[in-house]
């Protein structure tokens, strides 16, 4: 991981006096509701419909134990004893009180955390595939980059004050795309030129939310010493022309459309032109500290795998486990193993206190002591020796993180929906156990094969639903709660927009919905076809026709 | 006579400035030290550079320091208006009069100017800060200072902190 210098922590420590501060003259009176609101949005303070909501950064998903037992003890001692993992890789709390936020800061900087820009109109938490460093289809590890970012943006005095949020993502993958690059404000796709150099292909313009829209390439090849360049001048475009006047027009993706992609780079172009090779060009010794500090961990060589084979051939339930929730690795002898953060009964993503401390216990004893977060509101323990993987599933499955869903229909994404969020249209969370326990049948659940479902409870899209295989969407009609179906979205490789089924539907009737999608794909679909083949092969219609038929 | 800010002291606001409105119904002074609106400045130019006394120029957000680039050699002042501090694009403008116009001036930031931007605001270029009124400005002194540390450059030193650390 990343190592703080004094800097780091120093900035960390002043951030939260200075927040200390403006809580203070909030309380007192002295600063107003709208004023207080952009300041605490910027240190993580949403107010909420039970309380306010505190999003704690995880910069591209990474934690350490200490971190992790930190997390447990603010979650015990500030809220209600559980946190939640949000598809940005973020950790939230539900029930902090206002007057406790500085603390909890201040608690949190004792462990280099913070919650600096995880909201309002500023460049957000820098994102990037969740087996980062250890992914062997990567060409190199993008988290090295990530924090290049990470730390042009923080407190970027130029972009505080954007016309809306801006959420960036690096992806190191070539012909995969599991840090949604194609859905973000700019996505950073890492290249290799003819010499092997490190370049990037930087889109702009991809978002979910209202108008979803995918991004279009600016950048074709920037080199990295010019990469911070480069994003500047993306940003300094949007900064000036973005729209600001409607919040719903906001978002960089409008203006691209309005520009179209052509005009849009030629204006970041001639910005680039005047920063390239300023004294904001990356140099080789600052790139290299900063891949210093996350080089590998002192992999085991001696590895036996032997008991592993015969456990998988006697254990049906750990052989289940091991394809399912664990993934290739780098180097041979280890395996990246997903905690499933999805058991049927509870909110998708949520994890109690002392769940965190037993996570960190096995981070420490398993995985070189680091858990990562994901997208997919699940965590990741990145680096386990084969040969004690057994042990580790042992554990898990006491824990109830072994559900040997990931990937799967019962593995659903879904954001808090009207259950915590002043937002919401409709529930959300019940509608995911409502699949989960009509989808409760494990051979049933396996044979379907990778299926994302995703669920928000309103249009602001927080459960991406539009690049679920299946997406739902909760929509209000004369204060009714209704939800809206679409099919096709992907966000796997090139990211794609879902496509509307139709009219939207009760909630009693969403499982019964999501039964007939999955009959029309089992009739139709070839050997071994995922659905998300099946629907882009035969299409809408077949599916309407049964779902309304 | 009200204060301002200026190079992080607070002094006696010896600049009037004039809006479009105002200068609907009179005309611009005499006597005395007067910001314009850019449309203003633009259609009265000449008669303006023939006062005595300074003209400023002030910027609203949409107008950008291109609009005013021939014209910066001769002014001692360019303002930026902020109607509501949320609006961020005069960050960018400061920024541009720094560094792309290399302008040495004073670059006030006028309008919706609270103690918490300050800072932001300080390191993009401005170096005058006409608080809002209702607000104390001895208590806004503070907001030019809550961090020691930056990690990007700024137009007072363009290294990001890796090359400052270095040198
Ligand atoms: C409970 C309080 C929450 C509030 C008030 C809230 C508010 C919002 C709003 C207003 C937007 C839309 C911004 C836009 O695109 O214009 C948004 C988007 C988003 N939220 Fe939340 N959210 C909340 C919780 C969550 C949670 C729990 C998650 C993760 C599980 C989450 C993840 C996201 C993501 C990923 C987006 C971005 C969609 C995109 O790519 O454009 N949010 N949220
Ligand atoms: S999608 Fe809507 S309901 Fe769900 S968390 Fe986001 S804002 Fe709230």
């Amino acid at each position: 991981m990343y190592v703080y210098q004094d800097y780091d922590q120093r900035l960390l420590e002043e951030r939260v006096a200075q927040y200390r501060d403006q809580t203070r003259r909030y309380l007192a009176g002295q600063l107003s509701e709208d004023e207080f609101l952009v300041l605490r949005l910027q240190n993580g303070l949403y107010i909420q419909r039970y309380a306010p909501m505190m999003r704690i950064s995880v910069p591209y998903g990474m934690l350490n134990s200490t971190q992790v037992r930190k997390l447990a003890s603010i979650t015990r001692d500030y809220d209600k004893g559980f946190c939640h993992v949000s598809t940005r890789q973020n950790i939230q709390l539900n029930w902090p009180e206002l007057a406790d936020t500085p603390d909890i800061l201040a608690e949190l900087a004792s462990v280099q955390m913070h919650a600096i820009q995880t909201s309002g109109n500023c460049i957000r938490n820098i994102t990037t595939d969740e087996y980062a460093g250890v992914n062997p289809r990567e060409i190199e590890d993008p988290r090295p980059w990530c924090e290049v970012i990470r730390q042009w943006a923080t407190f970027n005095p130029e972009f505080a004050y954007l016309p809306r949020k801006f959420k960036i993502a690096v992806n190191a993958v070539p012909d995969a795309d599991p840090a949604l690059i194609g859905v973000h404000d700019i996505g950073v796709q890492i290249v290799h030129d003819h010499n092997g150099e490190t370049g990037f292909q930087v889109w702009a313009g991809g978002g979910l939310g209202r108008t979803p829209m995918t991004g279009e390439v600016i950048g074709e090849f920037v080199a990295w010493p010019d990469l911070l360049a480069y994003l500047e001048a993306i940003l300094r475009v949007y900064n000036k022309y973005g729209n600001r006047d409607n919040k719903y027009k906001a978002r960089i993706k409008i203006l691209v459309k309005a520009l179209g992609a052509d005009k849009f780079r030629e204006l970041a172009e001639a910005e680039f032109a005047e920063l390239k090779g300023g004294a904001m060009t990356l140099t080789r010794e600052e790139v290299a500290r900063i891949k210093a500090c996350f080089v590998d961990p002192d992999y085991r060589t001696d590895v036996d795998t032997t008991a592993l084979h015969n456990a998988l051939d006697q254990h049906r339930a750990f052989n289940r486990w091991y394809h399912t929730n664990t993934r290739a690795h780098k180097k041979d002898g280890y395996r990246s193993v997903t905690l499933t953060l999805k058991k049927t009964g509870r909110i998708p993503g949520d994890i109690t206190d002392e769940q965190l401390e037993d996570v960190a216990d096995l981070a420490d004893r398993y995985a070189f002591s680091e858990v990562r977060t994901t997208h997919q509101q699940n965590m990741v323990l990145a680096d386990v020796a084969e040969d004690e993987l057994y042990d580790l599933w042992q554990q898990l499955d006491a824990l109830g993180f072994a559900t040997p869903n990931l990937g799967l229909i019962t593995d659903i994404v879904a954001c808090p929906g009207g259950d915590l969020c002043a937002l919401a249209n409709a529930k959300s969370v019940p509608i995911a156990e409502g699949i989960q326990r009509q989808f409760d049948d494990l051979d049933f659940v396996h044979d379907l094969g990778p299926l994302d479902v995703n669920i928000s409870g309103c249009m602001n899209a927080c459960g991406h639903h539009h690049i679920g295989h299946i997406g739902i969407l909760g929509v209000d009609k004369k204060g009714k709660e209704f939800y809206q179906i679409t099919l096709g979205g992907r966000g796997d490789r090139q990211s794609r927009i879902g496509e509307k089924m139709g009219p939207s539907f009760e909630s009693h009737e969403v499982t019964g919905v999501i039964g007939k999608i999955i009959s029309v794909y089992l009739d139709n679909r070839l050997e071994n076809e995922p659905f998300i083949s099946t629907y882009e092969r035969i299409g809408m219609d077949p599916f309407k026709e049964v779902v309304y038929g | 006579m009200a204060k301002v800010i200026v190079n992080g002291e607070i002094v006696e606001n010896t600049w009037q400035r004039l809006t479009s409105e105002e200068l609907d119904q009179q005309d611009v002074p005499a006597e005395g030290a007067v910001i314009v609106p850019l449309a203003y400045w633009l259609a009265h130019r000449d008669a303006l550079l023939e006062r005595a006394a300074p003209v400023g120029v002030c910027l609203e957000p949409g107008e950008e320091p291109t609009d005013l680039a021939a014209d910066l050699a001769a002014l001692p002042l360019v303002a930026v208006n902020f109607p509501a501090f949320k609006d961020g694009r005069g960050y960018s403008y400061a920024r541009e009069l720094r560094t792309r116009y290399g302008f040495e001036g004073e670059v006030r930031a006028v309008g919706d100017v609270l103690q918490d931007q300050l800072f932001y605001m300080h390191r993009v270029g401005f170096n005058a800060f006409e608080v809002r009124a209702d607000r104390d400005i001895e208590e806004a002194l503070n907001g030019l200072r809550p961090f020691s540390v930056t990690y990007q450059g700024d137009v007072h030193d363009e290294r990001p902190i890796y090359r400052r650390q270095s040198a």
